[in-house]
Protein backbone atom coordinates (compact mmCIF):
# COMPACT_ATOMS: atom_id res chain seq x y z
CA UNK A 1 0.00 0.00 0.00
CA UNK A 2 1.24 3.34 -0.90
CA UNK A 3 0.21 6.42 -1.70
CA UNK A 4 0.36 8.45 -4.77
CA UNK A 5 4.27 7.54 -5.79
CA UNK A 6 5.25 7.60 -2.16
CA UNK A 7 6.81 5.04 -0.46
CA UNK A 8 5.56 1.64 0.18
CA UNK A 9 3.92 2.33 3.48
CA UNK A 10 2.24 -1.56 4.29
CA UNK A 11 3.52 -4.79 2.17
CA UNK A 12 3.68 -8.57 2.52
CA UNK A 13 0.51 -8.15 4.57
CA UNK A 14 -0.96 -11.44 5.40
CA UNK A 15 -3.88 -10.91 8.13
CA UNK A 16 -6.65 -12.68 8.81
CA UNK A 17 -9.19 -11.09 11.24
CA UNK A 18 -11.39 -13.91 12.44
CA UNK A 19 -15.02 -12.81 12.81
CA UNK A 20 -15.39 -11.91 16.98
CA UNK A 21 -11.63 -11.53 17.52
CA UNK A 22 -10.25 -8.41 19.50
CA UNK A 23 -6.73 -7.01 18.42
CA UNK A 24 -5.06 -4.49 19.54
CA UNK A 25 -2.68 -2.66 16.78
CA UNK A 26 0.11 -0.95 17.70
CA UNK A 27 3.54 0.32 16.20
CA UNK A 28 5.63 3.47 16.12
CA UNK A 29 4.25 6.60 14.85
CA UNK A 30 4.40 6.96 10.96
CA UNK A 31 4.17 3.24 11.20
CA UNK A 32 0.90 2.61 9.17
CA UNK A 33 -1.58 2.04 12.12
CA UNK A 34 -4.07 4.32 10.51
CA UNK A 35 -3.14 3.23 6.53
CA UNK A 36 -3.99 -0.41 7.90
CA UNK A 37 -7.48 1.33 9.33
CA UNK A 38 -7.98 2.85 6.63
CA UNK A 39 -7.79 -0.55 4.39
CA UNK A 40 -9.96 -2.19 6.43
CA UNK A 41 -12.49 0.77 6.64
CA UNK A 42 -12.84 1.02 3.07
CA UNK A 43 -11.17 4.72 2.60
CA UNK A 44 -8.50 3.23 0.88
CA UNK A 45 -7.92 0.86 -1.65
CA UNK A 46 -4.70 -1.37 -2.00
CA UNK A 47 -2.31 -0.33 -4.30
CA UNK A 48 -1.80 -4.07 -4.82
CA UNK A 49 -3.14 -7.19 -3.22
CA UNK A 50 -6.45 -7.69 -1.97
CA UNK A 51 -8.75 -6.92 0.60
CA UNK A 52 -11.61 -9.42 1.96
CA UNK A 53 -14.48 -7.95 4.02
CA UNK A 54 -17.24 -10.21 5.31
CA UNK A 55 -15.95 -13.18 3.01
CA UNK A 56 -16.38 -10.58 0.23
CA UNK A 57 -13.49 -9.42 -1.93
CA UNK A 58 -13.71 -5.26 -2.15
CA UNK A 59 -12.40 -5.67 -5.24
CA UNK A 60 -15.47 -7.21 -6.55
CA UNK A 61 -18.31 -5.75 -4.36
CA UNK A 62 -19.86 -3.19 -7.39
CA UNK A 63 -19.88 0.54 -5.92
CA UNK A 64 -23.70 0.57 -5.59
CA UNK A 65 -23.22 -2.23 -2.58
CA UNK A 66 -20.33 -0.47 -0.36
CA UNK A 67 -22.50 2.13 1.52
CA UNK A 68 -24.10 -1.17 3.12
CA UNK A 69 -20.70 -2.94 3.95
CA UNK A 70 -19.22 0.16 5.20
CA UNK A 71 -22.47 0.54 7.53
CA UNK A 72 -21.34 -2.80 9.45
CA UNK A 73 -18.06 -1.00 10.27
CA UNK A 74 -17.73 1.12 12.92
CA UNK A 75 -14.38 3.93 13.10
CA UNK A 76 -13.51 5.69 16.10
CA UNK A 77 -11.54 8.50 14.24
CA UNK A 78 -7.93 9.36 16.21
CA UNK A 79 -9.00 13.26 15.09
CA UNK A 80 -12.71 12.27 15.78
CA UNK A 81 -14.01 14.17 12.99
CA UNK A 82 -17.31 15.21 15.08
CA UNK A 83 -19.50 17.38 13.04
CA UNK A 84 -19.44 20.99 14.69
CA UNK A 85 -22.61 22.39 13.62
CA UNK A 86 -24.45 19.42 15.10
CA UNK A 87 -25.33 18.74 18.72
CA UNK A 88 -23.77 15.69 20.40
CA UNK A 89 -27.28 13.44 20.31
CA UNK A 90 -27.20 14.84 16.45
CA UNK A 91 -23.28 13.01 16.15
CA UNK A 92 -24.04 10.12 17.68
CA UNK A 93 -27.24 9.54 15.59
CA UNK A 94 -25.68 10.00 12.04
CA UNK A 95 -24.81 6.31 11.62
CA UNK A 96 -28.50 5.42 12.37
CA UNK A 97 -29.71 8.40 10.33
CA UNK A 98 -27.76 7.22 7.22
CA UNK A 99 -28.45 3.97 7.55
CA UNK A 100 -32.40 5.19 7.18
CA UNK A 101 -33.21 3.96 10.88
CA UNK A 102 -37.10 5.50 12.50
CA UNK A 103 -36.22 8.59 14.64
CA UNK A 104 -37.76 7.02 17.54
CA UNK A 105 -35.37 4.13 17.31
CA UNK A 106 -32.53 6.44 16.74
CA UNK A 107 -33.67 8.62 19.90
CA UNK A 108 -34.22 5.92 22.56
CA UNK A 109 -31.01 4.29 21.50
CA UNK A 110 -28.86 7.54 21.14
CA UNK A 111 -30.05 9.07 24.39
CA UNK A 112 -29.06 5.22 25.92
CA UNK A 113 -25.64 5.42 24.77
CA UNK A 114 -24.86 9.17 26.03
CA UNK A 115 -26.03 7.62 29.06
CA UNK A 116 -23.84 5.11 29.20
CA UNK A 117 -20.48 6.94 28.56
CA UNK A 118 -21.34 9.48 31.10
CA UNK A 119 -22.36 12.33 29.05
CA UNK A 120 -25.87 12.12 29.47
CA UNK A 121 -26.20 16.09 30.23
CA UNK A 122 -24.47 17.27 27.22
CA UNK A 123 -27.16 15.84 24.83
CA UNK A 124 -27.57 19.29 23.36
CA UNK A 125 -24.12 20.21 23.84
CA UNK A 126 -21.65 21.00 20.47
CA UNK A 127 -18.77 19.50 20.21
CA UNK A 128 -16.22 22.79 19.96
CA UNK A 129 -17.69 23.34 23.82
CA UNK A 130 -16.31 19.57 25.13
CA UNK A 131 -13.22 18.53 26.42
CA UNK A 132 -10.95 16.00 24.39
CA UNK A 133 -12.13 13.40 26.60
CA UNK A 134 -15.55 14.30 25.96
CA UNK A 135 -15.76 14.31 22.14
CA UNK A 136 -13.52 11.32 22.15
CA UNK A 137 -16.34 9.43 24.14
CA UNK A 138 -19.28 11.36 21.67
CA UNK A 139 -17.03 9.31 18.65
CA UNK A 140 -16.70 6.29 20.46
CA UNK A 141 -20.23 6.48 21.21
CA UNK A 142 -21.09 7.26 17.27
CA UNK A 143 -18.80 4.59 16.11
CA UNK A 144 -20.79 1.43 18.34
CA UNK A 145 -24.28 3.28 18.26
CA UNK A 146 -25.03 0.46 15.25
CA UNK A 147 -23.43 -2.35 16.53
CA UNK A 148 -21.32 -2.53 14.01
CA UNK A 149 -19.63 -6.17 12.93
CA UNK A 150 -16.20 -4.84 13.11
CA UNK A 151 -15.28 -1.85 15.29
CA UNK A 152 -11.87 -0.14 14.32
CA UNK A 153 -10.51 2.19 16.96
CA UNK A 154 -7.46 4.51 16.42
CA UNK A 155 -6.40 5.71 19.57
CA UNK A 156 -9.56 5.43 21.34
CA UNK A 157 -8.17 6.57 25.06
CA UNK A 158 -5.72 8.79 23.40
CA UNK A 159 -7.73 11.62 25.63
CA UNK A 160 -9.45 10.21 28.52
CA UNK A 161 -8.29 9.70 32.39
CA UNK A 162 -7.90 5.86 33.04
CA UNK A 163 -10.79 5.34 35.11
CA UNK A 164 -13.06 6.50 31.72
CA UNK A 165 -10.41 4.46 29.44
CA UNK A 166 -11.05 1.51 31.30
CA UNK A 167 -14.95 1.74 30.65
CA UNK A 168 -14.43 2.33 27.32
CA UNK A 169 -11.84 -0.73 26.60
CA UNK A 170 -15.28 -2.71 29.13
CA UNK A 171 -17.78 -1.08 26.15
CA UNK A 172 -15.77 -2.34 23.32
CA UNK A 173 -15.58 -5.79 25.31
CA UNK A 174 -19.34 -6.12 25.34
CA UNK A 175 -19.50 -5.37 22.18
CA UNK A 176 -17.10 -7.87 20.98
CA UNK A 177 -18.82 -10.42 23.41
CA UNK A 178 -21.85 -9.75 21.01
CA UNK A 179 -20.04 -10.67 17.91
CA UNK A 180 -18.09 -7.82 17.19
CA UNK A 181 -14.67 -7.72 15.91
CA UNK A 182 -12.77 -4.79 17.36
CA UNK A 183 -9.07 -3.32 16.26
CA UNK A 184 -8.06 -0.96 18.13
CA UNK A 185 -4.95 0.99 17.43
CA UNK A 186 -3.18 2.08 20.95
CA UNK A 187 0.59 3.01 22.33
CA UNK A 188 -0.75 2.58 25.46
CA UNK A 189 1.37 -0.62 26.13
CA UNK A 190 -0.34 -0.52 29.44
CA UNK A 191 -4.00 -1.12 28.17
CA UNK A 192 -2.69 -3.69 25.64
CA UNK A 193 -0.84 -5.39 28.82
CA UNK A 194 -4.10 -5.31 30.77
CA UNK A 195 -6.42 -6.98 28.56
CA UNK A 196 -4.03 -9.39 27.21
CA UNK A 197 -5.78 -9.69 23.80
CA UNK A 198 -3.36 -10.41 20.25
CA UNK A 199 -1.53 -7.55 19.04
CA UNK A 200 -0.96 -6.70 15.55
CA UNK A 201 2.58 -4.66 15.95
CA UNK A 202 3.60 -2.81 12.90
CA UNK A 203 7.15 -2.50 11.98
CA UNK A 204 8.91 -1.40 9.01
CA UNK A 205 5.83 -1.48 6.99
CA UNK A 206 5.07 -5.50 7.98
CA UNK A 207 2.52 -6.55 10.60
CA UNK A 208 3.58 -9.11 13.20
CA UNK A 209 1.67 -11.27 15.27
CA UNK A 210 1.79 -11.29 18.75
CA UNK A 211 -0.21 -13.71 20.66
CA UNK A 212 -2.52 -12.60 23.75
CA UNK A 213 -2.71 -14.14 26.97
CA UNK A 214 -5.99 -15.04 29.19
CA UNK A 215 -7.30 -11.49 30.60
CA UNK A 216 -6.09 -10.59 33.73
CA UNK A 217 -9.04 -8.42 34.56
CA UNK B 1 -25.90 -1.04 27.32
CA UNK B 2 -27.92 0.98 29.55
CA UNK B 3 -31.40 1.33 29.14
CA UNK B 4 -33.64 4.18 30.46
CA UNK B 5 -36.06 6.71 29.46
CA UNK B 6 -35.29 10.77 28.39
CA UNK B 7 -36.35 13.62 30.37
CA UNK B 8 -38.90 15.97 28.76
CA UNK B 9 -36.55 18.74 27.91
CA UNK B 10 -34.23 15.89 25.91
CA UNK B 11 -37.32 14.22 23.95
CA UNK B 12 -37.76 18.01 22.54
CA UNK B 13 -34.67 18.30 21.19
CA UNK B 14 -34.60 14.93 20.06
CA UNK B 15 -37.67 15.43 18.60
CA UNK B 16 -35.16 18.09 16.11
CA UNK B 17 -32.86 15.06 15.45
CA UNK B 18 -35.03 14.71 12.38
CA UNK B 19 -34.89 17.99 11.43
CA UNK B 20 -31.00 18.45 11.56
CA UNK B 21 -28.93 19.08 8.83
CA UNK B 22 -26.28 17.36 8.85
CA UNK B 23 -24.37 19.27 5.99
CA UNK B 24 -24.03 22.45 7.22
CA UNK B 25 -24.70 23.82 3.73
CA UNK B 26 -27.18 26.99 5.02
CA UNK B 27 -24.20 28.44 6.47
CA UNK B 28 -22.54 27.92 3.21
CA UNK B 29 -21.04 31.53 2.24
CA UNK B 30 -20.41 30.59 -1.59
CA UNK B 31 -24.13 29.91 -2.37
CA UNK B 32 -24.33 33.53 -0.69
CA UNK B 33 -24.80 35.21 -3.70
CA UNK B 34 -26.50 32.48 -6.06
CA UNK B 35 -30.00 33.31 -5.44
CA UNK B 36 -29.60 37.01 -6.48
CA UNK B 37 -27.49 34.87 -9.55
CA UNK B 38 -31.12 33.17 -10.34
CA UNK B 39 -33.26 35.83 -10.02
CA UNK B 40 -31.22 38.37 -12.67
CA UNK B 41 -31.88 35.11 -14.75
CA UNK B 42 -35.30 34.62 -14.37
CA UNK B 43 -35.68 38.43 -14.40
CA UNK B 44 -34.26 38.69 -17.85
CA UNK B 45 -35.77 35.54 -19.25
CA UNK B 46 -39.16 36.78 -18.50
CA UNK B 47 -38.14 39.66 -19.64
CA UNK B 48 -37.67 37.64 -22.94
CA UNK B 49 -40.28 35.81 -22.64
CA UNK B 50 -42.80 38.43 -22.22
CA UNK B 51 -41.64 40.37 -25.08
CA UNK B 52 -41.90 37.45 -27.56
CA UNK B 53 -45.28 36.76 -26.01
CA UNK B 54 -46.87 40.24 -26.25
CA UNK B 55 -44.83 40.75 -30.07
CA UNK B 56 -46.73 37.67 -31.13
CA UNK B 57 -50.32 39.24 -29.62
CA UNK B 58 -49.95 42.11 -31.23
CA UNK B 59 -49.37 40.54 -34.36
CA UNK B 60 -52.34 38.02 -33.94
CA UNK B 61 -54.19 41.27 -33.39
CA UNK B 62 -53.02 42.77 -36.63
CA UNK B 63 -53.64 39.98 -38.40
CA UNK B 64 -57.03 39.54 -37.02
CA UNK B 65 -58.20 42.71 -38.20
CA UNK B 66 -56.55 42.75 -41.87
CA UNK B 67 -57.68 39.19 -42.34
CA UNK B 68 -60.73 39.40 -45.33
CA UNK B 69 -59.69 42.89 -46.44
CA UNK B 70 -58.02 44.59 -49.16
CA UNK B 71 -56.89 47.96 -49.90
CA UNK B 72 -57.10 49.45 -53.38
CA UNK B 73 -55.47 52.60 -54.23
CA UNK B 74 -56.57 54.48 -56.88
CA UNK B 75 -54.32 57.20 -57.96
CA UNK B 76 -56.03 60.77 -58.80
CA UNK B 77 -55.16 62.04 -62.45
CA UNK B 78 -51.93 64.57 -63.25
CA UNK B 79 -52.56 67.77 -61.69
CA UNK B 80 -54.14 66.27 -58.32
CA UNK B 81 -57.74 66.50 -59.13
CA UNK B 82 -60.25 64.20 -57.95
CA UNK B 83 -61.46 61.26 -60.15
CA UNK B 84 -64.21 61.50 -62.71
CA UNK B 85 -67.24 59.98 -61.05
CA UNK B 86 -67.37 57.61 -63.70
CA UNK B 87 -64.09 56.23 -63.81
CA UNK B 88 -65.09 55.58 -60.08
CA UNK B 89 -67.93 54.21 -60.37
CA UNK B 90 -66.54 51.76 -63.01
CA UNK B 91 -63.95 51.24 -60.87
CA UNK B 92 -65.70 50.09 -57.80
CA UNK B 93 -68.46 48.16 -60.01
CA UNK B 94 -65.23 46.45 -61.55
CA UNK B 95 -64.36 45.44 -57.81
CA UNK B 96 -68.27 44.51 -56.80
CA UNK B 97 -68.30 42.71 -60.01
CA UNK B 98 -65.53 39.97 -58.22
CA UNK B 99 -66.18 36.93 -56.97
CA UNK B 100 -65.78 36.67 -53.23
CA UNK B 101 -66.08 40.90 -52.51
CA UNK B 102 -69.10 41.60 -50.50
CA UNK B 103 -67.91 45.63 -50.34
CA UNK B 104 -66.23 48.42 -51.82
CA UNK B 105 -66.42 51.15 -49.90
CA UNK B 106 -64.14 54.22 -50.69
CA UNK B 107 -62.64 56.13 -47.41
CA UNK B 108 -63.83 59.61 -47.13
CA UNK B 109 -61.48 62.70 -46.18
CA UNK B 110 -62.27 62.04 -42.39
CA UNK B 111 -61.13 58.05 -43.16
CA UNK B 112 -58.30 59.06 -44.32
CA UNK B 113 -57.21 61.53 -42.26
CA UNK B 114 -57.69 59.42 -39.23
CA UNK B 115 -54.83 56.85 -41.29
CA UNK B 116 -52.43 59.77 -41.27
CA UNK B 117 -53.20 61.06 -37.75
CA UNK B 118 -50.43 58.83 -36.37
CA UNK B 119 -47.58 60.13 -38.42
CA UNK B 120 -48.96 63.41 -39.12
CA UNK B 121 -50.94 64.33 -36.06
CA UNK B 122 -54.32 66.32 -35.92
CA UNK B 123 -53.64 68.62 -38.34
CA UNK B 124 -53.33 65.97 -41.34
CA UNK B 125 -56.51 66.89 -43.23
CA UNK B 126 -55.17 70.34 -43.31
CA UNK B 127 -52.42 68.78 -45.23
CA UNK B 128 -52.52 69.20 -49.04
CA UNK B 129 -50.78 65.90 -50.39
CA UNK B 130 -51.78 63.74 -53.44
CA UNK B 131 -53.17 60.98 -51.77
CA UNK B 132 -54.76 58.36 -54.12
CA UNK B 133 -58.51 57.52 -53.08
CA UNK B 134 -58.56 54.60 -51.06
CA UNK B 135 -61.34 51.78 -51.25
CA UNK B 136 -62.01 49.48 -48.36
CA UNK B 137 -62.79 45.76 -49.92
CA UNK B 138 -64.40 43.22 -47.72
CA UNK B 139 -64.26 39.69 -48.56
CA UNK B 140 -66.91 37.17 -47.27
CA UNK B 141 -65.55 34.44 -44.94
CA UNK B 142 -62.64 31.75 -46.29
CA UNK B 143 -63.43 33.72 -49.36
CA UNK B 144 -59.99 34.60 -51.70
CA UNK B 145 -59.49 36.76 -54.67
CA UNK B 146 -57.19 36.45 -57.35
CA UNK B 147 -55.67 40.16 -56.73
CA UNK B 148 -53.59 40.48 -59.69
CA UNK B 149 -56.30 39.74 -61.78
CA UNK B 150 -58.02 42.54 -60.33
CA UNK B 151 -55.26 44.88 -60.38
CA UNK B 152 -54.99 44.08 -63.98
CA UNK B 153 -58.89 45.21 -64.56
CA UNK B 154 -58.33 48.26 -62.51
CA UNK B 155 -55.26 49.05 -64.25
CA UNK B 156 -57.29 49.49 -67.53
CA UNK B 157 -60.19 51.92 -65.52
CA UNK B 158 -57.54 53.34 -63.49
CA UNK B 159 -53.76 53.58 -64.91
CA UNK B 160 -51.44 53.05 -61.79
CA UNK B 161 -54.26 51.42 -59.65
CA UNK B 162 -53.08 49.42 -57.15
CA UNK B 163 -54.39 46.46 -54.98
CA UNK B 164 -52.68 46.12 -51.34
CA UNK B 165 -53.35 42.32 -50.03
CA UNK B 166 -51.13 43.38 -46.68
CA UNK B 167 -49.89 39.96 -47.25
CA UNK B 168 -46.09 41.39 -48.06
CA UNK B 169 -45.89 43.45 -44.69
CA UNK B 170 -47.74 41.16 -42.61
CA UNK B 171 -45.11 38.44 -43.99
CA UNK B 172 -42.25 40.61 -43.03
CA UNK B 173 -43.67 40.74 -39.67
CA UNK B 174 -44.52 37.51 -39.38
CA UNK B 175 -40.66 36.55 -40.07
CA UNK B 176 -39.68 39.38 -37.59
CA UNK B 177 -41.88 37.99 -35.21
CA UNK B 178 -40.62 34.49 -35.66
CA UNK B 179 -36.94 35.74 -35.53
CA UNK B 180 -37.79 36.81 -32.07
CA UNK B 181 -38.89 34.08 -30.61
CA UNK B 182 -36.15 32.10 -31.73
CA UNK B 183 -33.91 34.67 -30.41
CA UNK B 184 -36.02 34.94 -27.03
CA UNK B 185 -35.55 30.76 -27.08
CA UNK B 186 -31.68 31.24 -27.51
CA UNK B 187 -31.93 33.54 -24.90
CA UNK B 188 -33.60 31.96 -22.26
CA UNK B 189 -31.48 29.06 -23.14
CA UNK B 190 -28.27 30.72 -23.14
CA UNK B 191 -29.99 31.32 -19.21
CA UNK B 192 -30.20 28.26 -18.40
CA UNK B 193 -27.17 27.39 -19.62
CA UNK B 194 -25.46 29.94 -17.20
CA UNK B 195 -27.93 29.06 -14.50
CA UNK B 196 -26.79 25.05 -14.77
CA UNK B 197 -22.85 26.09 -14.72
CA UNK B 198 -23.55 28.49 -11.80
CA UNK B 199 -25.13 25.27 -9.88
CA UNK B 200 -21.88 23.17 -10.76
CA UNK B 201 -19.94 25.59 -9.49
CA UNK B 202 -21.39 26.22 -6.57
CA UNK B 203 -22.04 22.31 -6.08
CA UNK B 204 -18.56 21.80 -6.18
CA UNK B 205 -17.69 24.51 -4.32
CA UNK B 206 -19.72 23.28 -2.01
CA UNK B 207 -18.46 19.38 -1.79
CA UNK B 208 -14.70 21.34 -1.48
CA UNK B 209 -15.88 23.29 1.05
CA UNK B 210 -17.47 20.29 2.96
CA UNK B 211 -15.12 17.66 1.79
CA UNK B 212 -14.68 16.32 5.77
CA UNK B 213 -18.37 16.00 6.14
CA UNK B 214 -18.69 14.17 2.88
CA UNK B 215 -16.01 12.25 3.04
CA UNK B 216 -17.05 10.95 7.04
CA UNK B 217 -20.85 10.44 5.45
CA UNK B 218 -19.56 8.36 2.58
CA UNK B 219 -17.02 6.52 5.25
CA UNK B 220 -19.92 5.54 7.42
CA UNK B 221 -22.17 4.13 4.30
CA UNK B 222 -24.08 7.07 3.58
CA UNK B 223 -25.81 6.22 0.48
CA UNK B 224 -24.93 8.71 -2.30
CA UNK B 225 -28.28 9.21 -2.62
CA UNK B 226 -28.63 10.80 1.20
CA UNK B 227 -25.47 13.22 0.43
CA UNK B 228 -26.85 13.96 -3.05
CA UNK B 229 -29.98 14.87 -1.84
CA UNK B 230 -29.38 17.09 0.89
CA UNK B 231 -26.80 19.44 -2.10
CA UNK B 232 -29.90 18.86 -4.29
CA UNK B 233 -32.70 19.95 -1.93
CA UNK B 234 -30.25 23.15 -1.07
CA UNK B 235 -30.04 23.94 -4.62
CA UNK B 236 -33.66 23.46 -5.09
CA UNK B 237 -34.29 25.45 -2.50
CA UNK B 238 -32.06 28.99 -3.79
CA UNK B 239 -33.36 28.49 -7.22
CA UNK B 240 -36.73 28.69 -6.07
CA UNK B 241 -36.02 31.72 -4.14
CA UNK B 242 -34.25 33.59 -6.59
CA UNK B 243 -36.33 32.52 -9.05
CA UNK B 244 -39.27 34.35 -6.70
CA UNK B 245 -36.94 37.87 -6.55
CA UNK B 246 -36.59 37.43 -10.24
CA UNK B 247 -40.36 36.99 -10.86
CA UNK B 248 -41.56 39.85 -8.20
CA UNK B 249 -38.72 42.36 -10.26
CA UNK B 250 -40.26 40.79 -13.26
CA UNK B 251 -43.48 41.61 -12.83
CA UNK B 252 -42.98 44.82 -11.81
CA UNK B 253 -41.23 45.55 -15.04
CA UNK B 254 -44.65 44.49 -16.65
CA UNK B 255 -46.75 46.35 -14.51
CA UNK B 256 -44.33 49.60 -15.53
CA UNK B 257 -44.73 48.51 -19.46
CA UNK B 258 -48.33 47.95 -19.20
CA UNK B 259 -48.59 51.34 -17.92
CA UNK B 260 -46.43 52.38 -20.07
CA UNK B 261 -47.93 51.03 -23.32
CA UNK B 262 -51.22 52.55 -21.71
CA UNK B 263 -49.97 55.59 -21.72
CA UNK B 264 -48.11 55.54 -25.27
CA UNK B 265 -51.49 54.03 -26.96
CA UNK B 266 -53.06 57.36 -25.20
CA UNK B 267 -51.13 59.72 -27.50
CA UNK B 268 -49.90 57.57 -30.27
CA UNK B 269 -52.54 55.56 -32.07
CA UNK B 270 -49.63 53.18 -33.78
CA UNK B 271 -48.52 52.31 -29.98
CA UNK B 272 -50.10 48.68 -29.53
CA UNK B 273 -50.86 47.80 -25.81
CA UNK B 274 -48.76 45.64 -24.15
CA UNK B 275 -51.00 42.19 -23.31
CA UNK B 276 -50.00 38.75 -22.41
CA UNK B 277 -51.84 35.99 -23.23
CA UNK B 278 -52.33 33.30 -20.48
CA UNK B 279 -49.97 30.90 -21.75
CA UNK B 280 -47.36 33.65 -21.12
CA UNK B 281 -48.74 34.00 -17.66
CA UNK B 282 -48.07 30.17 -17.29
CA UNK B 283 -44.46 30.36 -18.71
CA UNK B 284 -43.11 33.45 -16.77
CA UNK B 285 -45.07 32.17 -13.48
CA UNK B 286 -43.06 28.88 -14.06
CA UNK B 287 -39.57 30.04 -14.59
CA UNK B 288 -39.10 29.92 -10.48
CA UNK B 289 -39.73 26.74 -10.45
CA UNK B 290 -38.31 25.68 -13.40
CA UNK B 291 -35.23 27.33 -11.89
CA UNK B 292 -35.20 25.15 -8.85
CA UNK B 293 -35.86 22.19 -10.67
CA UNK B 294 -32.87 22.53 -12.83
CA UNK B 295 -30.77 23.40 -9.64
CA UNK B 296 -32.19 20.44 -7.97
CA UNK B 297 -31.01 18.09 -11.01
CA UNK B 298 -28.13 19.76 -11.85
CA UNK B 299 -27.20 19.56 -8.49
CA UNK B 300 -27.80 16.27 -7.77
CA UNK B 301 -26.10 14.41 -11.03
CA UNK B 302 -23.13 16.63 -10.14
CA UNK B 303 -23.03 15.22 -6.72
CA UNK B 304 -23.33 11.81 -7.69
CA UNK B 305 -20.98 11.80 -10.37
CA UNK B 306 -18.36 13.71 -7.57
CA UNK B 307 -19.42 10.75 -5.21
CA UNK B 308 -18.60 7.85 -7.86
CA UNK B 309 -14.93 8.57 -8.20
CA UNK B 310 -14.45 7.90 -4.24
CA UNK B 311 -12.92 4.77 -3.21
Amino acid sequence: MRYGRGPEILHDLDLDLAPGAFHFLTGASGAGKSTLLRLLYLAERPTRGRVFLFDRDIAQVPQRELPGLRRQIGVVFQDFRLLDHLSALDNVALPMRVAGAREDTIREHVVDLLRWVGLENFVNAKPSTLSGGQQQRIAIARAVITRPQLLLADEPTGNVDDAIALRLLHLFEELNRRGTTVVIATHNEALIERFGYPTLEIENGRVRHRAGRARAG
Amino acid sequence: MAGSGIAPAERGRADDMARARTLPLHQDGSTRFLPWLIALMVFLAALAVGAAFALDTALERWNDGLRGTLTVQLPRPAGGGPLAPATMEAALAAMRAVPGIVSAVPLDAAAQSALLKPWLGDNADAVELPLPVLVDLRLAAGASIDDAALARKLDHLVPGARVETHGAWLDQLFRLASMVEIGTAAIVLLIGSVAIVTVIFTTRTGLMIHAPVVDLLHLMGAPNLYIARQFQWHAFRLGVRGGVIGLVLALLAFGALYLAAQQGAATADLMPGFRLPIGAWISVLALPLGMGLAGLMTARITVLRALARMP
